[in-house]
Formats: structure tokens, C-alpha cells, sequence
């Protein structure tokens, strides 16, 4: 079988590499590019812990074929260090317990990370559901769960401030 | 699991992608979201020789209004429904449904065409698909050709698509002001794949009352004229459905559809789930 060459931005960086087209993106992030913030959990997409961010949106990268993402721009756990959101939900996190092991915690942030920038107005019932695509077998989600609307409720109340 | 070793091209239109898979002969597997290919590809329960990506190509991502139709090229995303970037044809019944599948992560990429042309018979396009007697527009060596979605699925991840044939759109017809919907799902787990589906519809100026037991063991069950479950609810009528639906003879199996019927009613007439 053939290799493709692909050109794509992982953090901002143009990167080009000659790929199997069987291999994913998170393993082509892992141990390609040495970017091991992102985690594999199942490896079938239903435990988020891969979840990163493509074209500006969340997705699941253990099921996503680096050879479909030529083009497109790829933002891992590691490009948020100065993304102000991030920043916030990275003390809420500690603030609050929302994590134990750390294993799903990239993907957890990934998708928090969604939360709070699509959905400002999101009570707790709605966390819940958006959570509901990422697994976390230490925290029991109440810490998570509290993280984010602790960043919800202080971005509420700068909105009303200003 | 990793996936077993595949070729893989990303044509810029429909006739490549046709060329493509009349090529592989039978091996080849067309790829959209991946969002349910990508699962079966790393567990090696799908190993196919050659991946045709269809997301390049224009007319497949495109969408098209009349003032009796919607038609939805078979690349356009659930969190494109979702958050309301389609004319609303339906009164509200596609954001709504598309909001409920899966996770935010998965509807950025999983499409409505590629859920179709999956067919499991527990995916939601599927059953409001075949509630809304939508159209399935396939292309293949020989050209185009329309089926009813009712007709384009035969079982379960069993459809009519020949093995050069691509889904490109699916046709909805415009639905009137007067129309109402219900839809409502069982899932043990927010976001898996549902138990039971019960939907129905009703659009008294196109003279449409239909209901769909849905998730079943194989295809959607679909009631064309549910008058007696829909308009009002009669359980004996959404039983004697339940029963036509083949779900065998579990009484939890059969009452789960009972009540997703019976809910999908309440939601249509404004009561509560």
C-alpha cells in the first residue's frame, strides 16, 4: 500500500510527512511529531480522551486518518498554553478536583474548552450532556462538572462588569 | 486497535469517486466523517483495500432549496444542522434530532449521508429520514437514480447501493406551517446509539400522518397512515404497530416502543416527555 504526503498546521507550524494512509492522527501526533499531550484511550471513538481541536472544532483524533487531514490545521493540548479559556479552566480544574490520573484530562479540556466558548449560557444539566462524550473513571465528574461553570459564571459576571 | 493497511484517495467529484470505487471492485469503501467507519477500521471488522474521502467534493457538502424541497448533499455534518446553518425545512425537526446524536465531537465530522448509507437501523437519520419519506439520490456508472430512503435501506447496514454506487443527497419535501412533529429516544447511556425510537408527523395540508417504531432489529417500521396513533393517541393502535415492527417477542423490547411512541405523541402535542 501506498504512503500519501501530507501538508497540515499542527500549532501553527506547517508540517509536511509521508504517511500510511491507515495511520490516525493521534498516533501521527504521538510519534511523529512527539506531541504526547494527546492520550488514546479505546481507540474507537467513544472515550474522548483524543478529543483535539481541527479546523476549530473538537473531534476525535483516534478516528481521524491523518492522510484526510491534509489541509487542514490542528491545534493539540499543547498550543493552548496562552489561549486565555484555557488558562481559566486549567485553575478551575485544580480549583475544583477535576482530575485525579490526568489520563482524560486533555480531552476533557478540549471539549470544556467548546463548552464555554459555544455554549455560555449552559447550566449544569447541559455540562453533563456535553461531557458525555468523554470518560473519566476517577473523578466521578462532579469536580469537572463544577470546573466549568466556576469559568462559565466568572466570564458571566466580566461580561456584566464591562 | 490499529487499522489493517488501506489505499486511499480524495477525488474532486462524484464521477472520480465512481471511477474509483467501480475500480477497486468491490474492495473499496467510501469515507465521509469516518465516524462509524473509523471505529470498525481500527477494531478490523471493516478491511477494505482502498478509502474514497468524498468530503472534496463540492456538490456532496452543497445544500439546495425549492419552495417544495430541501435537498442535503450527503457530506453536510450533524453540527451543521445542528446549529441551524440549513434552511428549516422541517419545522425544527432536523436541529432537533441532530443535537441529540452522539457527541459535539462526533457531529463536527459524522454526516447525514454517511449515517444513511451506514444503516444502523438505531442511528437517528435513519428513522426521522424514513418519518419525513425522504429521497436517497445515488450516482453511479450508469448515471443517477432516486429511491424512497424506505426503499434505499433492506436491513440492518444492508442498503441498496451497488459497489461503484455513491449517496450524494438526500431530497426532503418542504414541510407546510400546520405541520407538527414528535420525536423521542431511549439511550441507557447520553449520546449512545438508542434502545427505541419513536417519531411521527403530522402535515394535514399535504395530507401527511405517518409514524416510525424505530430502532428496531432491522429496518425503521414505519405506520403511513398513523391517524390512530398520531392525531390521537390510542395505545391499542401504538401496540398493534409495536407488534408489526419485528422486534421478537421481549415484552421490555416491545414496551421501550410503546413508550418512545407514546412520548414522540405527547412531545407532538406539546405535553411533556
Amino acid at each position: 500500500m501506498s504512503t500519501r504526503t501530507i501538508t497540515l498546521q499542527v500549532n501553527g507550524k506547517t508540517v509536511t510527512a509521508a504517511v500510511e494512509p491507515r495511520l490516525h492522527l493521534a498516533d501521527f501526533l504521538r510519534d511523529r511529531q512527539l506531541l504526547t499531550g494527546t492520550h488514546i484511550g479505546c481507540e474507537h471513538g467513544v472515550c474522548g480522551a483524543c478529543t483535539l481541536e481541527i479546523d476549530g472544532a473538537p473531534a476525535r483524533s483516534c478516528i481521524t486518518y491523518a492522510a484526510t487531514c491534509d489541509g487542514a490545521s490542528v491545534r493539540t493540548i499543547e498550543d493552548f498554553d496562552a489561549d486565555p479559556v484555557m488558562a481559566e479552566l486549567r485553575a478551575a480544574f485544580s480549583a475544583e478536583h477535576a482530575l485525579q490520573c490526568g489520563y482524560c484530562t486533555p480531552g476533557m479540556l478540549a471539549t470544556a474548552r467548546d463548552i464555554v466558548l459555544r455554549l455560555p449560557q449552559a447550566d449544569e444539566a447541559r455540562i453533563r450532556k456535553e461531557l458525555s462524550g468523554n470518560l473519566c473513571r476517577c473523578t466521578g465528574y462532579v469536580g469537572i462538572v463544577r470546573a466549568i461553570k466556576r469559568v462559565l459564571a466568572a466570564r458571566k459576571e466580566k461580561t456584566h462588569a464591562a | 486497535m490499529k487499522a489493517a493497511a488501506f489505499d486511499y484517495e480524495k477525488p474532486a467529484d462524484v464521477a472520480a469517486a465512481v471511477k474509483l470505487l467501480s475500480g477497486a471492485q468491490g474492495m473499496g469503501k467510501v469515507i465521509a466523517g469516518g465516524q462509524s467507519l473509523g471505529p470498525m477500521l481500527n477494531l478490523r471488522l471493516a478491511q477494505p483495500q482502498l478509502l474514497v474521502d468524498v468530503r472534496g467534493i463540492a456538490e456532496m457538502c452543497a445544500v439546495t432549496e425549492t419552495p417544495e424541497a430541501l435537498t442535503i448533499g450527503a457530506c453536510v455534518t450533524h453540527a451543521r444542522i445542528e446549529d441551524g446553518k440549513l434552511p428549516d425545512a422541517t419545522r425544527g425537526l432536523l436541529p432537533a434530532v441532530a443535537a441529540d446524536i452522539a457527541y459535539r465531537a462526533v457531529r463536527n465530522r459524522g454526516t447525514l449521508g454517511g449515517s444513511l448509507a451506514h444503516a444502523d437501523p438505531a442511528a437517528d437519520w435513519v428513522n426521522t429520514l424514513a418519518l419525513l419519506d425522504a429521497v436517497a439520490i445515488l450516482q453511479g456508472p450508469a448515471g443517477r437514480r432516486e429511491l424512497k430512503v424506505t426503499e434505499f435501506m433492506h436491513g440492518p447496514f444492508a442498503t441498496a447501493l451497488a459497489e461503484d454506487e455513491l449517496l450524494v443527497a438526500v431530497r426532503i419535501a418542504r414541510l407546510s406551517k400546520a405541520a407538527r412533529w414528535g420525536y423521542y429516544k431511549f439511550c441507557r447511556k447520553t449520546g449512545e446509539f438508542a434502545e427505541a425510537i419513536g417519531a411521527m408527523l403530522v402535515d394535514p395540508e399535504r395530507k401527511v400522518c405517518r409514524a416510525v417504531v424505530g430502532a428496531t432489529t432491522s429496518v425503521p417500521h414505519v405506520v403511513a397512515d398513523a391517524r390512530a396513533i398520531a392525531e390521537r393517541f390510542m395505545p391499542d393502535e401504538a401496540l398493534k404497530a409495536v407488534e408489526a415492527a419485528g422486534l421478537g417477542d421481549d415484552p421490555y423490547e416491545r414496551q421501550m416502543h410503546f413508550a418512545a411512541l407514546k412520548r414522540a405523541a405527547a412531545r407532538m402535542h406539546g405535553g411533556g416527555s
